[in-house]
């Protein structure tokens, strides 16, 4: 679509990047003095930009709505951080990150992103090293490497089962070292409810003081949104309370396209629901698939009685258990990607043989490698691990099979971004999760980091200029100009609106029937009948919650209710563009399972001819129907084929 | 491992409107709650009951609920992060509580943290330690690659000892004393024990104890109550390296 200039440099792949780079504009030191930059979220993405941005002068406002940059979810990562470091000398390279992350993204990612992404990979670690991220490392000293699924060589740096605290740790020391020179304003407990375009371009935010309630405008020649994924649309996911889909969300009601909004991965090792008590879902990290063996039983008389807690798990005999996954996938047995698997088990569970009281959850057993490994190595490799599991669940994974079930996890959607970050909005970028550039419809273990530091350390940093070289004549930005007062007045009588609605039910009550329409009709799998269903009853919650929502305290005070429910607010529209974008296209791919589009074994169908595109959705105003557009991927490096795991 | 319902407990609360407000303990009914659920799910129950009897809900720190992020600070019958080992609040279970219990819920309490509201204490204090020298001082990109300096694996993984902390803020409201010796030792070990943290090694100790100090947190008398009550395990000897650290840069100034 003509609309839509991706600015993909000419060029053969490997040079895109290196060419890009000489050929975009850069601005002087002393013009970097002048300039400003909201850096919005404080997670890897944000934090490392924030920083990288401050360090090469130019002024930083940052913000984040926990009480310190380092709570930001990027925190809770487990796993590690793919590089192309081929420090293993396994024939690792550039390239072939490239392509495992093309193929793993089931080929809806950009070539060129992708390329770049795998291209920095290796100054990523270099960098975290330099900051003293304590990685694991051999006994000669040197880094280690993990496998992680979905690849044929060990490429995961990683930090214990912290990966994501101690790299987010990194990019926070950073941080605080510009906080302490003066280089960037952090405003801790701050959300941002608008963005402020002037002629057009970015221009600044409204946030509100999540303390003292006051909204606030905070001018810039250019914002950053950082701000995460969306996964909380669900209710229950593995996302932190917070993480929400707000900041974004307003991006695209000024203008920014939304690209992808269907494709969310859903994790299928994660903690089951354990009633209707439950806030949110804890993810056991991917690894534990290593070495654990799925199963149910194979008889449903057996499965019945585990529901009903008749019988346990060690009850069942080895022949009468049915490791579905080495059955349907001999080659990768339990080490399927993560939409393979977290189907698979849904698979079994709708069949009846779902394993706890709800029917829904799997075992991952580790009977079998503690009688082939020793007791030691298991817990060498997944002692944290299994103490969280037996904190939560109050079970020994020593001695019975944990109980596992897909949950919603990260979304591979977002803000469209073309090569450069930027969005449609001139001068409003967006990075890491929050945009959709690089993992097309599923994203590979270990990659979200590597693309949240990617983005905020070495491609950020270098393509900002490029727009900020034009804009060193540019004035500070005048807060007290229209714009900043009708977009404050546009905040204040929506929070006014909210908080006068004085209904009967609590956010939580909607926030909850949201997630149940999610789940069931935009979740693993989908069908044009069940997605315009959800469509219509995302309407009829959206029309109950502006009658009849309460929020309880004050305006001018922290009301955590008040966050909720503007957050809410928006993953009411969040979702039915999700079921839009669903309903669009009409074929499996990733963790967008269309059940019109499956072979005849069950197994998800990509349907290239139609829908080898990114769709990019346009807002058109309140209760108007949002307008497709759609930006065509060109496969010149890769050749497209069906992804088969048998 | 089957869960029970807990059917009815009593939970008495510190409720603070401001800063500037006087607070007081309030006590709550609550009915109906599953051994299987987590703490703050419990508080979650609570507060939207609280909601629908037109009450201000209890407002609480809370954001991952992995025991990572370090945000949730409750300080549960006398015990911060309640009655249980090497966790936070929010990996807390109500089995560890029985039916018709009374569950004292505070705030942090220490001068350097005051509260915001309710259970919501202000931790910036933290903050500034960090910026006073928590960091090793280098711009992003122009390092060396990762390998060119060897790192022992057992300074490595002592390093990630200290660097497991999460900032929570559970040390201080163990202490008698409010120190925040154990926070401050688990970042100067982190980076002390690298290469990378070594060259600022000295500074960094200087600054970021003079800081604390500045800030209103105690001395430390060795009780040892930071570390037993740390949900991430954080050992004193951190402190013990603190202190040499510290005692080597004064004597080589």
């Amino acid at each position: 679509m003509s609309i839509l200039d991706s600015k993909i440099p000419q060029g053969p792949l490997a040079e895109k990047w290196t060419k890009h780079k000489s050929a975009i504009k850069v601005v002087s030191p002393a013009n970097k003095r002048k300039l400003e930059i909201v850096v919005v979220g404080t997670g890897l993405g944000g934090a490392s930009a924030a920083a990288s941005l401050a360090e090469l002068g130019y002024k930083v406002k940052a913000f984040c709505y926990q009480d310190s940059p380092r709570r930001a979810h990027s925190i809770a990562a487990q796993g590690g951080i793919n590089a192309a470091k081929n420090y293993q000398n396994d024939n690792d390279s550039v390239f072939r990150l490239f392509y495992d992350t093309i193929k793993g993204g089931d080929y809806r990612a950009r070539e060129a992103n992708v390329y770049r992404l795998a291209e920095v990979s290796p100054n990523i670690i270099d960098q975290c090293v330099a900051q003293g991220v304590p990685f694991g490392r051999e006994y000669g000293g040197l880094l280690d490497n993990r496998s992680f699924g979905g690849v044929l060589v060990s490429r995961t740096f990683y930090a214990r089962g912290q990966t994501g605290q101690q790299l987010l740790i990194g990019a926070y020391q950073a941080l605080n070292r510009q906080i302490a020179k003066g280089n960037v304003e952090m405003y801790n407990r701050h959300e941002m409810l608008d963005v402020v375009k002037i002629d057009g371009k970015a221009r600044g935010i409204i946030a509100r003081d999540l303390v003292s309630g006051k909204i606030k405008r905070f001018g810039a020649h250019a914002v950053v949104v950082a701000t995460g994924g969306y996964g909380n649309v669900f209710f229950l996911s593995t996302n932190a309370m917070g993480s929400n889909g707000s900041a974004a969300w307003q991006c695209y009601k000024k203008g920014a396209f939304m690209s992808n909004p269907c494709f969310v991965q859903i994790h299928p090792t994660c903690i089951p629901v354990h009633g209707d008590q439950q806030s949110k879902l804890t993810l056991m990290s991917e690894s534990l698939r290593n070495d654990g063996r799925v199963w149910v039983p194979k008889k449903k008389e057996d499965a019945v009685k585990l529901q009903k807690g008749e019988i346990g798990p060690n009850d069942i005999a080895d022949e009468d258990r049915d490791f579905y996954l080495e059955r349907r996938y001999p080659s990768y047995g339990n080490l399927v990607p993560r939409d393979v698997a977290s189907r698979a088990a849904k698979e079994r569970c709708d069949a009846g043989f779902g394993v706890n009281a709800e029917g829904k959850a799997v075992f991952l057993d580790f009977k079998y490698s503690i009688e082939r490994l020793g007791k030691d190595v298991i817990t060498a490799r997944y002692g944290n691990l299994f103490q969280m599991y037996e904190k939560i669940t109050d079970t020994d994974p020593y001695k019975e099979p944990m109980m596992i079930y897909p949950a919603i996890h990260y979304s591979m959607g977002g803000t469209w971004v073309d090569y450069n970050l930027m969005t449609t909005v001139p001068g409003l970028y967006s990075i890491g999760e929050a945009n959709f550039s690089d993992h097309g419809a599923n994203r590979l273990g270990a990659s979200a980091l590597m693309q949240g530091l990617a983005d905020g350390y070495f491609v950020l940093p270098y393509t900002i200029g490029d727009y900020l070289a034009d804009e060193i004549m540019t004035p500070k930005t005048d807060v007290n100009a229209p714009e900043f007062v009708e977009a404050e007045k546009e905040v204040t009588d929506r929070i006014e609106k909210l908080f006068n609605i004085k209904g009967s039910k609590p956010v939580d009550y909607f926030h909850k029937k949201l997630g149940h329409v999610m789940w069931d009709y935009v979740g693993m799998s989908r069908n044009a009948e069940g997605l315009k269903k959800a469509i219509e009853e995302i309407k009829v919650i959206r029309e109950e919650f502006w009658k009849d929502v309460r929020i309880p305290g004050e305006l001018d005070n922290l009301n955590p209710e008040l966050e909720k429910a503007g957050r809410v607010a928006d993953f009411l529209d969040i979702g039915e563009l999700m079921a839009r974008d669903a309903l669009d296209r009409n074929e499996s791919c990733g963790g967008h399972f269309r059940e019109e589009s499956a072979t005849e074994e069950g197994e998800a169908k990509r349907n290239d001819e139609l829908f080898t595109y990114v769709s990019c959705w346009e807002y058109k105003g309140e209760g108007q129907e949002p307008v497709l557009h759609k930006e065509d991927l060109v496969f010149e490096n890769v050749k497209l084929t069906q992804r088969s795991y048998k | 491992m089957a869960d029970k319902i807990l059917k009815q407990l009593k939970i008495k609360v510190w409720r603070q409107k401001n800063a500037k407000s006087k607070g007081r303990f309030e006590t709550y009914t609550i009915e109906n709650i599953s051994t299987g659920s987590s703490f703050l799910e419990m508080m979650d129950i609570l507060n939207n009951d609280l909601i629908e009897k037109g009450i201000d809900p209890i407002a609480f720190d809370h954001d991952c609920r992995e025991g990572i992020c370090g945000t949730c600070s409750l300080y549960i019958n006398g015990r911060p992060h309640g009655p249980d080992t090497e966790v936070t609040t929010c990996q807390l279970h109500m089995r560890k509580f029985k039916d018709g219990e009374t569950i004292i819920i505070e705030p942090w309490r220490a001068r350097a943290f005051p509260v915001i509201k309710d259970l919501v204490v202000d931790r910036s204090a933290f903050e500034k330690i960090l910026q006073a020298g928590g960091f090793v001082s280098v711009n992003t990109g122009g390092v060396p690659d990762a390998n060119a300096i060897p790192v022992s694996r057992e300074d490595a993984e002592e390093s990630m000892d200290a660097a497991a902390c999460i900032g929570c803020g559970a040390c201080v409201a163990a202490c008698k004393n409010s120190s925040a010796m154990l926070f401050v030792s688990a970042k100067v070990s982190h980076l002390a024990k690298l290469p990378q943290g070594k060259v600022e090694a000295d500074t960094r100790a200087m600054s970021m104890v003079a800081k604390m100090d500045e800030l209103g947190f105690g001395g430390c008398t060795n009780t040892r109550a930071c570390e037993a009550e740390c949900p991430k395990s954080i050992s004193i000897m951190n402190i013990a390296r603190l202190n040499r650290e510290y005692l080597k840069a004064r004597l080589s100034r």
